[in-house]
């Protein structure tokens, strides 16, 4: 009877463990075989090129250094704010307030959207020449016209506004994740330090920033994911790299896999290298969140 | 035993009905993929009066946008499971890999057969796109290895109208750069935008830079460089970047250009937003769906030197091949020689706006189109240089050139970053 349940649970997670191995694990084995080689992803030759796609990626591709820190850029201003932000309305929408199921759901619209579309749309919002330059407008009118800016085709200014729509587009995540949080933290600890006098923004960093301490951890680390991986959004504001101003590491690989002389090997290398920064960062962080429990 | 005999029974009368209720198809059914979404309707509809014609049927197979149908091509080619007939979307490097791995027949045998009737059908520049000549750099086998069902030109484009309100003659066209510079004080005056282009995704910048460079220092003196003869940082190539640098403060460029994707591009010059586009033949259809009633008019890219001819980038459009391990390779040779007949391009051309690869269609198609085709005169394409650049050296070129446009870096500054890699490039070249 044992051996026919085990049988059944087996059968049962079968098709997903299939489809894993087969969409996952192999390409992932594929992927650290081809760093070692040169190829093009086409002919049937490989040529073995040792280590030498991680020497170049380590000694002299600046290009991907450079994306790996416009990378860091943003998913810096997305740990602050708009992880901030997303905190700051999960809080005020688990209080008491009026419509807060609407803006549930008006806060986890962006989300949901393509990024293609909200790069366009916004670059549409954005855009002086191509689109409604809405942004200039608006400073114009509340008696800013100096602040008036091309704000998408200015080295300066490109990549900050990126990461400000990224931030835009993300927000509803952190948002779902700190609502749901919030909701687990026992509300007869409010009622307990409001007996005892406390204000809201004593409960605030008391109880409710300790008790949310691992959410948040949680909401920092996939930030890093989300963020450090980006790339939709950018093609659809700027069409690409502009000069190097707003490449990224996924940008970088895919050229590679797709210029004129693709190297597939190299690509590899660039994606095992850019995961293994990510495992990394994800560790300090949970290092980091375990000491501070 | 009953049992037994009723089981059997029943297996040899579904046997026998199974052999004779399957249609036994014997004409092949032939398979094509393709990215070109403008020609989509235009293909199913050949592919019915093919079907008519021959009982031979056609399954025309869409993959878009071009991205996702490179991609899909190569994950095929891995996996050995290319239809009978594809196209390859790059350049001659992509081209040469998917030869050298056996993917693609040579078309030789067939081009040539009774006299060359079907080369002869082509425009010689259309063809060369497709070809190998004896002892090129790929290392392939001299031949043709594909049909191009269409050519392209890439040049300027400006608008009639907009040109009238500037106070010039729309039939007097800027020929110089001098006289193109000198629109752009009354562009800028006008508040209107310049030159729009989908420079944000590149290789359009490439195509403007390379036109300038054959004007300034002849084909003999490009090739050279891509060969590593001559270095990037000498003074005809600075010049060729002082060019963007002149355009840039001139104010014939639009703004936000360096950002701009093609489709925007487009859009803009379809709304008469912009006095010039940098585009290629495919515009005319996309200007047609986008604004009917544009009226605008084709000129070469401004003259710098006059010791080299104005050289525009032109050749094959889009080109189809045929999968060397296909069963049905004879079918697919029949179909495309059907394909590229006169009658099947001249519709092709009517419907979609596209200049015929097929020379003899020519006739039949509309004044804006054949303006582009004059062009093919001018042309060259780097898939027929025989020589490649590296991809590392021609995205720094690239975006050097986006560099000197957003004032970041000089012409001379850009000159020198880019043959360090084409330094470090070579040397990685030789110890290969």
């Amino acid at each position: 009877m044992k051996l026919k349940d085990a049988l059944e649970n087996y059968v049962f997670v079968l098709p997903a463990v299939a489809i894993f191995t087969v969409f996952y694990i192999i390409p992932f084995i594929w992927g650290f075989q081809w760093v070692l080689f040169e190829w093009d992803g086409i002919s049937f030759t490989k040529i073995f090129v040792g280590l030498a796609n991680f020497k170049e990626i380590f000694t002299q591709d600046s290009n991907w250094w450079q994306s790996i820190g416009n990378a860091g850029y943003i998913t810096l201003i997305a740990l602050t704010f708009q992880n901030i932000l997303a905190f700051m309305l999960a809080w005020a929408c688990d209080r008491e307030i009026r419509m807060k199921n609407f803006y549930r759901v008006i806060f986890f619209i962006p989300p949901v959207l393509s990024e293609i579309v909200v790069g366009m749309v916004w670059r549409f919002i954005i855009n002086d020449v191509e689109g409604a330059n809405i942004i200039n407008r608006l400073l114009a009118t509340v008696g800013f016209p100096n602040l008036m800016h091309n704000w998408l085709s200015d080295p300066k200014t490109v990549l900050t506004t990126v990461s400000l729509v990224h931030c835009w587009k993300g927000f509803g995540w952190g948002f779902l994740i700190f609502l749901a949080g919030l909701q687990t933290i026992p509300h007869q600890l409010y009622e307990s330090a409001r007996v005892d006098g406390a204000n809201a923004w004593q409960t605030l960093r008391k109880i409710t920033i300790p008790l949310m301490m691992p959410v948040m951890v949680l909401v920092a680390i996939l930030t890093v994911l989300g963020s450090m991986q980006s790339f939709a959004l950018i093609l659809g504001m700027v069409g690409g790299e502009f000069a190097g101003h707003t490449s990224v590491p996924v940008l970088r690989i895919l050229a590679s896999m797709r210029s004129s002389s693709p190297r597939f090997g190299y690509a590899c290398a660039q994606g095992l290298s850019f995961g293994m920064i990510l495992v990394i960062i994800s560790f300090i962080q949970y290092r980091f969140s375990k000491k501070g429990q | 035993m009953l049992l037994r005999n009723i089981l059997l029974s029943a297996f040899l009368s579904f046997s026998v009905l199974g052999c004779f209720g399957q249609k036994v198809d014997l004409k092949p059914s032939i398979t094509v993929w393709h990215w070109m979404t403008d020609r989509d309707a235009t293909f199913q509809e050949l592919s019915k009066k093919y079907e008519t014609l021959t009982g031979v049927k056609v399954n025309f197979e869409l993959y878009a946008p071009s991205e996702a149908y490179a991609q899909k091509i190569r994950a095929a080619a891995q996996g050995i499971n290319l239809p009978d007939i594809f196209g390859v979307l790059g350049d001659k490097m992509d081209f040469s890999a998917f030869i050298r791995a056996g993917h693609i027949l040579d078309l030789t045998p067939y081009m040539e057969a009774n006299n060359n009737n079907w080369k002869n059908t082509f425009f010689p520049k259309a063809l060369a796109v497709n070809e190998f000549t004896p002892g090129n750099s790929y290392g392939i086998n001299p031949g043709i290895y594909g049909v191009p069902i269409d050519i392209t030109t890439i040049q300027m484009i400006y608008n009639k109208k907009l040109f009238m309100q500037l106070g010039l003659d729309p039939n007097r066209v800027p020929k110089t750069l001098q006289e193109f510079l000198e629109i752009g004080s009354k562009i800028r005056a006008a508040g209107m935008q310049g030159l729009v282009s989908g420079w944000g995704e590149v290789w359009m910048i490439d195509c403007l830079a390379n036109n300038f460079a054959f004007n300034i220092m002849g084909q003999d003196k490009v090739l050279a460089t891509i060969k590593g003869e001559v270095p990037y940082d000498d003074p005809d190539w600075i010049k060729v970047f002082s060019v963007f640098e002149q355009m840039q403060d001139s104010g014939v460029l639009a703004k936000g250009l360096v950002t701009m994707i093609n489709k925007s591009a487009e859009q803009l010059f379809a709304n008469e937003k912009a006095v010039f586009a940098f585009n290629g033949s495919w515009c005319v259809n996309v200007y047609k769906g986008m604004n009917s009633d544009l009226d605008y008019g084709v000129m070469l890219p401004p003259q710098i030197s006059e010791k080299y001819p104005v050289s525009i980038w032109g050749g094959a459009g889009s080109s189809f091949v045929i999968n060397a391990r296909s069963k049905n390779k004879e079918e697919a040779v029949k179909f495309l020689i059907w394909l590229m007949d006169q009658d099947q391009q001249a519709y092709l051309a009517i419907s979609t706006n596209n200049l015929p690869a097929n020379k003899n269609s020519l006739s039949k198609i509309p004044e804006v189109l054949a303006q582009f085709a004059r062009g093919m005169n001018y042309a060259t394409h780097p898939n027929v240089w025989e020589v490649s650049e590296s991809s590392l050296v021609t995205e720094t070129f690239d975006r050097g050139i986006q560099s000197i446009i957003i004032g970041e870096k000089t012409p001379q500054q850009v000159a020198i970053e880019v043959q360090k890699i084409k330094a470090r490039e070579l040397a990685k070249r030789r110890a290969q």
